[in-house]
């Protein structure tokens, strides 16, 4: 019975087209690893759900091609991480998005992130923040959300 | 945290300190094992936390002393920071320079020169016009607990520390009826970064019998034991390069001969590149060695690694 009831919880979504399948995970909102923002003002700063669309798109570019931090992401599923990514922003932000990524504790497991690795992304988040041109303290608040999983993404 | 630790690794809760010794075993394996994994890299911090160094060489803000560690390190590397400030007072002309290494974000060991050119005043003391006075500071601080950015907005990185001060002028400071030529502050200070609010906060209780920071020695006639005083700090970030804020700074008042008052900031520190700060201020330092009313400006470069 018991069983059951995880195997329910544990559903297998169909892997999205262009991504890798991971091992099977209870999907939740809960997983982003913070409440979001009420109403709608973080939203608005973050130019809505495009903006955040272009953040991550700028940010996943930059790590990527980032001396500091490129190496981590190779290898790894890039459409997923920006698929997911994606959507932790939105949910954080309130922009009525579903979360179905993993938690970050899971996600990171293994990656071997160091702390000097955390504030190469976030100078990286602050840059793509800047050039959709974010205010500073609506950069500032939204990393808020952010600073307080670093005990789940620095692991080494 | 512990009880639920010991039930976790079966260990029977005969008695608290067994509990504690042996949490203290297992937090010693679990923080040895991965670091012996971790690879060693320089630099790493979000400009400007690593603060401004303080006129006493410690890391903090100009005048108070934070609970941020010098250099640009993370908990992976070593880093490093040195420093020259001045700051230019109607009838003095305070200038400092040190340099700090930072340990693993953990450790701050550091060391500043402070001269104080009396001017006028040199003459007025009848110690001779333009008489600077002189003293080392040795410094030591450990972060103890939290992180000033990450990590819950309700804990701040604290950090506890002393500085060794030791006069050059033994004579001076007999004759201003400074009881010793050296002595230790010892302090402990907590800071935090309100992300959410791009506030910056901070305070520093500070055990000290120093005379004006230690240049005219410590303990006096009207009080010859360390007493507590307390720094405080708030700032608001503007940028990822700029924070100003003010400082406040209470001071010992240990001499018959002159009065000492509390300090006063308002600050601009800004980082001009990650290995680049300088801070401007206006500090009021009150009365010195019976100059009254020392309202000046404070200026300050630093580099760090």
């Amino acid at each position: 019975m018991i069983l059951l009831a995880l195997l329910v919880l544990l559903q297998t979504a169909p892997t999205p087209p262009g991504e890798d399948p991971v091992a099977p995970y209870a999907m939740s909102d809960a997983n982003v690893g913070g409440g979001p923002f009420k109403g709608v003002a973080m939203l608005e700063a973050f130019h809505g759900v495009a903006g955040i669309d272009r953040i991550v798109d700028d940010l996943v570019k930059t790590s990527q091609a980032d001396p500091r931090i490129g190496d981590i992401f190779k290898g790894q599923d890039m459409v997923r991480l920006r698929r997911t990514l994606k959507e932790q922003f939105c949910v954080l932000l309130n922009g009525g998005c579903s979360y179905t990524g993993r938690d970050m504790a899971t996600a990171h497991k293994d990656l071997g992130i160091q702390a000097k690795d955390m504030n190469a992304l976030v100078e990286n988040l602050q840059g793509a923040m800047r050039h959709e041109g974010v205010t500073f303290p609506a950069q500032n608040a939204f990393l808020a959300k952010l600073a307080v999983m670093k005990s789940n993404v620095v692991t080494h | 945290m512990v009880s639920k630790r010991c039930q976790m690794i079966r260990i029977p809760l005969s008695t608290v300190a067994g509990c504690i010794a042996k949490v203290a075993v297992a937090t010693a394996v679990m923080t040895t094992t991965p670091a012996a994994a971790r690879e060693g890299r320089a630099g790493g911090k979000l400009m400007l936390t690593n603060g401004v160094t303080t006129i006493e060489g410690s890391s903090g803000g100009g005048i108070s002393t934070w609970a941020l560690i010098a250099g640009n390190e993370t908990v992976d590397g070593i880093g490093g920071s040195a420093h020259v400030s001045v700051i230019l007072l109607p009838d003095y002309r305070w200038e400092s320079h040190g340099a700090a290494i930072g340990v693993h974000d953990r450790l701050e060991l550091s060391y500043a020169r402070q001269n104080l050119d009396t001017r006028d005043v040199g003459a007025t003391l009848g110690i001779g016009r333009g008489y600077t006075l002189n003293q080392d500071v040795f410094g030591a601080k450990l972060r103890v607990a939290g992180d000033a950015v990450y990590g819950s907005p309700y804990l701040p990185q604290i950090a506890i520390g002393m500085q060794y001060k030791r006069s050059s002028d033994p004579q001076i400071v007999a004759a201003v009826g400074g009881r010793h030529t050296s002595g230790t502050d010892l302090y402990v200070a907590a800071t935090k970064l309100l992300l959410r609010q791009s506030i910056l906060l901070g305070t520093t209780i500070r055990y000290t019998k120093a005379n004006q920071n230690g240049l005219l020695g410590f303990g006096g006639d009207r009080g010859a034991n360390r007493r507590v005083q307390i720094e405080s700090t708030l700032g608001y970030q503007i940028s990822r390069q700029l924070v100003v804020g003010g400082e406040y700074r209470s001071k010992p008042d240990n001499l018959g001969f002159a009065t000492e008052n509390d300090w006063k900031t308002v600050y601009a520190a800004y980082a001009i590149s990650k290995n680049l700060t300088a801070t401007a201020a206006l500090v009021d330092l009150g009365s010195i060695a019976t100059a009254e009313r020392q309202r000046g400006g404070f200026l300050s470069l630093q580099t760090a690694f």
